[in-house]
């Protein structure tokens, strides 16, 4: 029995050898998941992102084609140091030919500059910075799933649109909160609105009760949360406590995830308006895909963030077929800038010229508990916004990569 | 409006007030502490994930056993506590002999274990808790809105903290474990049960460190990251304090609170830091802390 499975093995090796004639260099394509396995992003990230990687790369049919494909996973906490050392490592000793995912944009920015110095791939699904498609944009990388810009006009425009004129920001401390701040910032004053302050608080914070007594001050309409995870989750809960929403403030959540819903029960994020670019109650496909991942990841379903990275594989994977080859970087993100992008996932789609994938974004509003059938059944579509407008426009990034 | 440097002196109370809450924190964690260094010289590095350990197990006792968060107020400490004194006799008993250092590795490996199960078990976004019934709500109090609850947190824990201090620096049970700590074979000579009343004091330093848990739940979320982001704060503030003095660790932890509330104020970005800039100056001009004596 044992030397069948031994003889199996060697077979199937044999098999997987003569397919792929080096091909792919050293024979392997590599993608190495990059994100916070442990702390405050893990959970709209994290584990869940690797699950999405690896049924990337069982529906694309690696093994069916012949190509081998091996997943790394690697935790950056949240550290931009520690993240462009663990990029080093992987292209230069681990030959890792993609690092996908990335949340954290101090750290996704730093990876960036290596991935471009070693002429490999960069896809980036939570990191979200706008900058990523504008000045430090390069050739070997793609954003994918959202960014700061797209967020800030999806909930930004519609909430100043419904009279949420006047804007407090808590804002993260770090690359991500200011981009996050900067892009809603501008979407409010030119759709009229007015910004009254901001406070910037450390990352990660566990106690927002000073910030939200500052907010609570400004008697602005609206306190904009330019903040993720753990912080959004604590922010919308102690601002319960201190009743910000009974006496007529109210939380524009800039960046939530399903998850963070799900941590913070209805009750509490009733009524929450959010942009996102996926949700896995859209339609059969995204529900197909969902549940899939549910069973995979202790039944919890995806977030944007790791279909994302769901999506963005089986599109590289495209990329590297059609090439024959995933040796020069660059080359690779030309040809997925090339092939329209299709999946259960975003749907048909494509990527621009500036590295940014294009699709449409949906604004949420979140459930009352009464609404709700069940765990995870927690967003109303409140507005589709066409692909064409979710994101900035190329012409205003000031991405080298665009010319004329 | 009056205002002091730009801050209206309304908005400032108000500030002063949260520093005020946190600092309960601050105190009865660091109290912990110190109680357990005063009396084991053991630094208890678990102290953090035995104070996550508490709100996770107010959160169970409330969502599968239904008990409510009154409940848990009692029940949680003594289960946490359980578990401390089971660690110290079969594992920390093992250590007096030898140098701080190995009490230290010995707690901090078993809070990275503690966190990390918890952590593959529960995720790392955390789970809700909701309000005590009773404690929803508060008190406009003309310079700010304070939730009940927060009142509740301040009483509570100023309560606690000095009836700890008044047993161990004022009765009869308090004068045997510092007497202990001083001298134990002569303690033991008396004829009074030292390993005992050792394992006891850290089974009380962990009920502590399980209460201000139960006492957080419902403000922060239940997360299994929640202690291993306090624990340093909480480290400096008894390092500032003085090592295992016991009014020292009560009156830093709220001193420490209304030093950061100010912080939040005039330069939020250096919240996070600002108690550690206190503690290297107080470092340098008291080594031995602000209540400390050199030993």
């Amino acid at each position: 029995m044992k030397l069948t499975r031994q003889l199996l093995a060697a077979a199937a090796l044999a098999v997987t050898a003569s397919y792929s004639h080096a091909q792919y260099s050293d024979g392997v394509v590599k993608i190495g998941v990059l994100n916070d396995q442990s702390g405050t992003y893990a959970d709209l990230a994290g584990p869940g992102s690797v699950v999405a990687a690896r049924m990337a790369v069982e529906d694309f049919g690696a093994a069916k084609k012949g190509m081998k494909v091996e997943i790394v996973v690697a935790d950056h906490q949240n550290k931009p140091e520690v993240g462009s050392s663990i990029a080093r490592q992987w292209f230069d000793a681990d030959k890792v030919d993609v690092i996908v995912d990335v949340p954290t944009s101090s750290v996704v920015l730093a990876v960036n500059q290596v991935a471009r110095e070693k002429n490999k791939v960069l896809l980036v699904s939570t990191g979200a910075t706008s900058d990523l498609y504008g000045k430090a944009c390069t050739p070997n990388s793609v954003h994918w799933t959202y960014d700061t810009w797209s967020l800030a006009n999806g909930t930004g425009t519609a909430v100043v649109k419904t009279g949420g004129n006047t804007w407090y920001f808590l804002t993260a401390d770090y690359a991500f909160g200011h981009a996050l701040e900067r892009d809603t910032e501008a979407v409010v004053l030119k759709n009229g609105g007015k910004v009254l302050g901001k406070v910037r608080h450390p990352f990660p914070s566990s106690d927002f009760s000073s910030f939200l007594l500052q907010a609570q001050a400004s008697k602005a309409k609206i306190i904009g949360l330019a903040n993720a995870g753990a912080d959004t989750i604590t922010a919308i809960k102690q601002g319960a406590e201190f009743g910000i929403v009974k006496s007529g403030q109210q939380f524009a959540g800039l960046l939530v995830f399903l998850t963070d819903v799900h941590a913070l029960g209805l009750d509490k994020a009733q009524g929450l308006l959010m942009t996102e670019s996926f949700y896995w109650d859209l339609n059969d496909q995204t529900r197909g895909f969902s549940r899939r991942f549910a069973k995979l990841h202790k039944g919890a379903m995806p977030t944007m963030g790791q279909a994302g990275v769901y999506s963005a594989v089986l599109h590289y994977l495209k990329a590297v077929e059609a090439l024959k080859s995933d040796a020069d970087g660059a080359k690779v993100v030309a040809k997925m800038k090339e092939l329209p992008t299709d999946d259960p996932v975003f749907g048909k789609g494509s990527v621009r010229q500036d590295g940014r994938k294009i699709h449409p974004m949906y604004l949420f509003e979140v459930k009352k508990p009464s609404e709700s059938k069940g765990a995870w059944d927690y967003y109303k579509l409140r507005h589709t916004i066409p692909a064409e407008q979710a994101f900035r426009p190329m012409n205003e990034g000031g991405c080298p990569l665009v010319k004329g | 409006m009056t205002e002091i440097f730009g801050i209206p002196t309304q908005a400032l109370f108000g500030q002063l007030l949260i520093g005020l809450i946190n600092g309960s924190f601050y105190a009865l964690l660091s109290l912990g502490l110190a109680v357990i260094f005063g009396l084991l010289n053991i630094i208890n590095f678990a102290h953090g994930a035995q104070y996550m350990m508490g709100a996770f197990c107010a959160w169970f006792l409330l969502n599968k056993l239904g008990l409510s968060y009154w409940w848990a107020l009692l029940l949680a400490p003594l289960i946490v506590g359980a578990t401390g004194v089971v660690i110290e006799r079969l594992m920390l008993a093992r250590l007096y002999k030898l140098d701080h250092l190995y009490g230290f590795l010995l707690t901090f490996g078993f809070a990275l274990v503690i966190q990390g199960l918890f952590r593959q078990q529960f995720g790392s976004t955390g789970l809700p808790y909701s309000m005590p019934k009773g404690l929803e709500g508060g008190q406009n109090l003309g310079f700010m809105f304070l939730p009940n609850y927060r009142a509740w947190v301040i009483a509570a824990s100023l309560v606690v903290c000095l009836g700890t201090w008044f047993m161990i620096e004022k009765t009869k049970l308090g004068s045997y474990l510092r007497a202990a700590t001083e001298n134990r074979e002569l303690v033991q000579a008396f004829g009074i049960n030292v390993p005992r009343m050792i394992t006891l004091t850290y089974g009380f330093g962990v009920a502590l460190a399980a209460l201000a848990g139960v006492m957080a739940a419902p403000i922060y979320s239940v997360s299994p990251l929640m202690g291993a982001d306090l624990i340093i704060v909480v480290f400096a503030v008894v390092v500032i304090g003085g090592m295992g003095s016991i009014m020292g660790s009560i009156v830093t932890g709220f001193i420490l609170g209304l030093v950061e509330g100010l912080t939040k104020v005039f330069y939020p970005e250096a919240s996070n830091t600002v108690i550690f800039i206190v503690m290297a100056i107080v470092l340098l001009i008291k080594p031995a802390g602000l209540f400390g004596t050199q030993r």
